[in-house]
C-alpha cells in the first residue's frame, strides 16, 4: 500500500489557472468587480468627508469630479459594476427556486422581477438625488 | 455542531452586494455622466442642497447602508478571490485585513454621518 | 483516402516513470464516433497497454470522465466530429491523483459520499412500521428534490471546480447535491445531522459560486444551485440560533 501511494501522481495547480480558460476567467473578472464597487463607496464616504469639511471643499471636490480623469475611473467602474448587477440578477434564480405545486416558476421570471426592481430603484434614486 | 461562522459575512456579503447591484449603476451614472456633462440639471449636488439633504437621520441612514454594507460585499469576496489565486496560506491573516477594513470603513461613514 | 484524427493521451506508468509524458496517436475520424470510440480502437489495434475507465457506453454510468481538451467531458459523449480536424488532448480529471493513464483514484470522493449520509434518516420514534405501508410522497413533493437524484457520481463537477483543486478538503459538488436531495425530500428528517458536514468550513463556505459544476454536468443537476441553496438555509439556522438560542433544537 505504501508503495502504491508514492507512485500516484499528483498533479499541480497553478495560481493562473482563471487563465486558463474562458468560463474561469470570466468568474474571475466577476470577483474583481467587487474592488470596483469598494472603490467607489470609497469615493462616496470621501464626498461624505468634504461635506463636513465645508463650502469650499465640498464644492472643490465636485469641480473636480467634472475633470476627464474622474470621469474615465468612473466609466471604468460603471464597466465592472454593472457586470457585477448583470451577473448577480442573472444568479438569482439558482438561489431562489420556487415551486408552483410541481412546476418550477420559470428562472426568466425570476431574474427579470429583479431586473424590473432594478429600473424602479434607479429612478427613483435618480428623483432623490437630482431633485428632478 | 461543528457550526461555522461563515453564515455573518455571508450575509454581510448577499446584503452588500444586492444594495451594491440595485444602487450603484445609478449613483455612478449621476456622479460620473450626469453631473459632470451638466445634464443633471441646476447644480442638484450644491452644498446647501445636499447638507440639509444629509442632516435627516433616515437619509444618513441610506448613506451609511450605500456605503457600508457593499464594503462587506468586497471585504468577503476580495478574501475568496486572494486564496483563489494561491494565499490560500495566509487566509487567515487575509480575512482578519479585509473583514478590517470593511469595519474600519463602517466605523469612519458612521462617524461622518453621525456629526453632520 | 481515409480520412483521420490525432489523439494526445496522458500517459503514466508508475512501473517505469517517475513524470508522466503524453503519447499521440492517429485514430480513423468517423463522423459517428465518439472519443471513447476513438480510445477503445487505440487500446484494441495500437496500443493494449492504454488503461482507462468506460462501461455502458451511454452516459449513465458515469465511468468514462476525462479531460478533453481541458474540459471534463464523458468521453461517451464527446463526438469526433465536434472537433476534426483538430488534435484533441486527453487527460485525467483534473484534481485527483493518477493511478496510471487516465485513471485517477477516487477514494476521496466515494469517502465524501458515505460521510453525507445518503439515506432516509427519520427521528427516533418516527420510523413507521412496515405493516403501516410505505411513505406516501406527491408529485410536487417529489419534485423537490428529483434533480438532485439524477447524480450519476461522474466526479466532472470536481473536475471542473476550482476550489476542490486547490483544495480536496472540500466537500465538493456531488457530495453536498447528494446531501441535498436527501434534505429535501420529503420523507427524510435527517437534515440537522447532515449539517455537520454540509455546514463546516469544507463544506458549502468554500464554494466561490464559480459555478462550472452545474456547466459540466451530463445530468443538469446542478449542484452549484444546491450548494447556493444549502448557504440559505445554513444561514438561516445560524440566525435563529444565535437571534433565538432558547428555541429548541430540533
Amino acid at each position: 500500500m505504501g508503495e502504491k501511494e508514492m507512485s500516484t501522481y499528483i498533479r499541480s495547480v497553478p495560481n493562473t489557472w482563471w487563465m486558463k480558460r474562458k468560463p474561469y476567467f470570466l468568474f474571475m473578472i466577476r470577483e474583481l468587480t467587487s474592488v470596483f464597487v469598494a472603490g467607489y463607496c470609497i469615493f462616496l464616504l470621501v464626498l461624505v468627508y468634504k461635506l463636513t469639511q465645508g463650502v469650499e471643499a465640498y464644492s472643490n471636490f465636485v469641480a473636480a469630479m467634472r475633470s476627464p480623469t474622474s470621469v474615465a475611473l468612473h466609466l471604468i467602474a460603471l464597466a465592472f459594476v454593472l457586470y457585477h448587477t448583470i451577473t448577480w440578477f442573472n444568479l438569482t434564480p439558482k438561489i431562489l427556486v420556487l415551486y408552483r405545486g410541481e412546476e418550477r416558476i420559470p428562472q426568466g421570471l425570476i431574474a427579470g422581477t429583479f431586473y424590473v426592481g432594478w429600473l424602479v430603484v434607479s429612478i427613483l434614486v435618480a428623483w432623490l438625488v437630482l431633485g428632478v | 455542531m461543528a457550526r461555522s461562522n461563515e453564515p455573518i459575512w455571508w450575509s454581510l456579503f448577499s446584503a452588500g452586494g444586492m444594495v451594491a447591484a440595485m444602487v450603484l449603476p445609478v449613483l455612478i451614472v449621476i456622479t460620473g455622466i450626469l453631473m459632470p456633462f451638466g445634464l443633471a440639471g441646476d447644480d442638484p449636488l450644491n452644498f446647501d442642497r445636499i447638507h440639509s439633504a444629509l442632516s435627516q437621520p433616515p437619509i444618513k441612514l441610506i448613506i451609511f447602508t450605500v456605503i457600508s454594507l457593499p464594503l462587506f460585499h468586497w471585504a468577503h469576496r476580495f478574501r475568496f478571490t486572494l486564496v483563489d489565486v494561491g494565499l490560500k496560506s495566509v487566509s487567515t491573516l487575509i480575512a482578519v485585513l479585509c473583514y478590517g477594513l470593511a469595519i474600519a470603513g463602517t466605523i469612519v461613514s458612521a462617524v461622518i454621518l453621525w456629526n453632520i | 483516402m481515409a480520412e483521420t484524427m490525432k489523439l494526445e493521451i496522458f500517459r503514466y506508468r508508475p512501473e517505469k516513470e517517475s513524470e508522466p509524458t503524453f503519447q499521440t496517436f492517429e485514430v480513423p475520424f468517423r463522423e459517428d464516433w465518439v472519443v471513447l470510440d476513438a480510445i477503445n480502437h487505440i487500446k484494441d489495434e495500437i496500443d493494449g497497454t492504454l488503461s482507462y475507465r468506460w462501461s455502458c457506453q451511454m452516459g449513465v454510468c458515469g465511468s468514462c470522465g476525462v479531460m478533453i481538451n481541458n474540459v471534463p467531458k464523458l468521453s461517451c459523449a464527446a463526438f469526433l466530429k465536434d472537433y476534426y480536424p483538430d488534435k484533441i488532448r486527453i487527460e485525467p480529471l483534473t484534481g485527483f491523483p493518477v493511478e496510471r493513464d487516465l485513471i485517477f483514484e477516487m477514494d476521496d470522493f466515494m469517502t465524501k459520499l458515505t460521510e453525507i449520509q445518503p439515506y432516509i434518516i427519520r427521528k427516533e420514534g418516527e420510523e413507521k412500521p412496515l405493516d403501516e405501508g410505505e411513505y406516501l410522497q406527491s408529485p410536487a413533493e417529489l419534485a423537490h428534490f428529483k434533480q438532485y437524484s439524477m447524480c450519476i457520481n461522474c466526479m466532472l463537477c470536481y473536475a471542473a471546480c476550482p476550489v476542490y483543486a486547490l483544495d480536496s478538503t472540500f466537500i465538493g459538488p456531488a457530495a453536498i447535491a447528494l446531501g441535498q436531495r436527501y434534505n429535501m425530500d420529503s420523507r427524510d428528517q435527517g437534515r440537522d445531522s447532515r449539517q455537520e458536514l454540509i455546514a463546516s468550513h469544507e463544506g458549502i463556505w468554500e464554494c466561490t459560486f464559480v459555478g462550472e459544476c452545474s456547466a459540466v454536468c451530463p445530468k443538469d443537476v446542478d449542484p452549484a444551485a444546491a450548494i447556493q441553496r444549502a448557504k440559505v438555509s445554513s444561514t438561516v439556522d445560524w440566525f435563529k440560533e444565535v437571534l433565538i438560542p432558547w428555541g429548541k433544537k430540533k
